[in-house]
């Protein structure tokens, strides 16, 4: 299928690793991404914070760049998600917000209608519009061994009844994940949050929510955390060291990008899914996968013998 | 207890978002501040919030850090019993108070310094936003920031120079006349008066 893409400015930088492993696998897919022309910032949780009107303006461009002939728009970033996803769904049921955004947009001689834009997650339309057999199809170096943690974050599965996934125990992910061959760990925080803006209001409540997710996933004996939002990597990956500090604590979790695992089952180079550019290195993980452990021998399982000292048992019979 | 001076009370103010008005169909169940990432250090958690709004302690409410401390993660909005748009109340009081300078915080200069880096250039700038809000408001903890700055850059995840977009004078006019409408729509709801 054809999307038109909105990489959002996580994308660009700070995210790069997830831009160039989503872009590669999309390609691998035979999916076309057609990037939106001089998109702008969605404005992060920060602008509808202040000033909501001119935020919905804001991303509402973005809608009225989207290529005519275009019907879905993907978003590789949650934030950038859940932001055009919110303005184009705020337009259609307020005919007030959509007078006043059009009202704005004429200003650069832009218009959206509501309703011809459907907005997507990079992570829906994997799951939903190739379907994880095809992605199973494509793969070349299945992640036998790796214990991997499906981390969805806030705001793909909640904003509750604006997605299809369930906005507190989500799956999409982990059957993405077991298509890829990989162990799939159950993870009970798996939509908890991970601290979004917290590390620059008050970075103790941040440092409190990264520890919870990393030591949960350190004790469940995770080879990595895989995420589907920028902010969730940055925080978990970037902050760990400080998280450890705080808590005198010495957690080694890598934290990657689904699209970087995806990327590798497909056989292509880690260095390309922009493997090393972690705070925390992906490398163990990496040598793991180069050298399989051989499979535990399954022992013919014994019925377990009752001592002839143990008391007697009543029996059912 | 003084009544509010105004004729729209904060409760007013806030209660007139979408969905808002099912604000007064909270049970103070808790679940909303139980639910929450940051809910253990908040001033107050939401579900005093709205007692305190019920109760009119407009100062009261607009001087705590809850609302700041939102992380915007959903959670209390899917799980509240009563349906109140919870997060989208949170927002909507961050708006109210950013609005006016004496509830103005450094929690507010964050958001602000994020918006003029996106109506400057069109494109986030992590490290003009960075340096601007840690030198002007957290001198001090600029320096504990360097050294992740410095591996930021030497892994090439954070740009040196701002992104511009190419119709910024564009974007620019949108948003001048979004926020002159803004203000005509925030008077008419008697928010930020």
């Amino acid at each position: 299928m054809k999307y038109a893409y909105y990489p959002g400015c996580s994308l660009e930088k700070n995210a790069a690793a997830y831009g160039e492993s989503f872009t590669a696998v999309a390609d691998v897919l035979a999916q076309e991404l057609v990037e939106i022309p001089d998109w702008n910032c969605c404005g992060a949780t920060e602008y509808f914070s202040l000033d909501p009107l001119p935020a919905y303006a804001l991303l509402a461009r973005n809608l009225a760049l989207v290529p005519k002939g275009l019907t879905d728009l993907v978003a590789p970033c949650s934030a950038c998600y859940l932001n055009l996803y919110k303005t184009e769904h705020h337009m259609a049921e307020r005919p007030q917000l959509n007078r006043d955004v059009n009202t704005a947009l004429a200003e650069a001689n832009l218009s959206y209608k509501p309703g011809t834009v459907h907005v997507r997650h990079a992570l829906d339309i994997l799951v939903k519009d190739v379907g994880c057999e095809a992605i199973a199809a494509h793969v070349k170096q299945p992640l036998r061994g790796l214990r991997l943690v499906p981390y969805y974050g806030c705001l793909v599965v909640r904003p509750g009844g604006l997605g299809s996934y369930d906005p507190e125990y989500p799956d999409a992910l982990d059957r993405l994940l077991e298509a890829l061959g990989a162990t799939v760990v159950d993870f009970p925080l798996k939509a908890a949050c991970c601290g979004g803006h917290m590390p620059q209001i008050n970075p103790e409540t941040a440092y409190g929510l990264i520890y919870e997710l990393i030591a949960s996933a350190a004790s469940r004996e995770a080879d990595a955390i895989v995420t589907l939002c920028p902010m969730c990597q940055l925080n978990l990956d970037v902050y760990q060291a400080q998280a450890n500090d705080h808590f005198g604590t010495h957690h080694s979790m890598p934290v990657l990008y689904f699209t970087q695992m995806m990327g590798l089952a497909f056989g292509l180079s880690p260095q390309a899914m922009g493997f090393g550019q972690e705070f925390v290195s992906a490398q163990p993980l990496l040598d793991k996968l180069a050298s399989p452990p051989p499979p535990p021998e399954e022992e013919p399982k014994k019925k377990p013998q009752r001592s002839k000292k143990a008391l007697p048992m009543p029996s059912l019979r | 207890m003084k009544r509010e001076k105004s004729e729209s009370t904060l409760y007013d103010q806030v209660a007139a978002i979408p969905g808002g008005e099912r604000l007064k169909l909270c049970l103070q169940c808790g679940t909303c501040g139980g639910s929450c990432p940051s809910g253990p250090d908040m001033d107050h958690t939401p579900r005093e919030i709205f007692a305190m709004l019920m109760a009119g302690k407009r100062e009261e409410v607009l001087k705590s850090n809850t609302f700041w401390f939102c992380v915007s993660c959903y959670y209390c909005t899917v799980r509240c019993p009563q349906q109140i748009p919870i997060t989208a109340i949170m927002y909507q009081l961050k708006h109210i108070a950013a609005g006016e300078k004496k509830y103005t915080t450094d929690f507010t200069a964050f958001s602000q310094t994020f918006i003029n880096m996106v109506e400057n250039f069109g494109r986030g700038f992590e490290l003009g936003l960075a340096t601007q809000f840690y030198l002007t408001n957290r001198p001090l903890a600029a320096v504990g920031m360097m050294p992740m700055a410095l591996g930021m850059l030497t892994r090439g995840r954070m740009a040196l120079l701002p992104t511009r977009i190419k119709d910024l004078n564009g974007l620019k006019a949108v948003l001048r006349k979004a926020k002159q409408i803004a203000r005509q729509r925030d008077r008419e709801a008697g928010v930020r008066a």
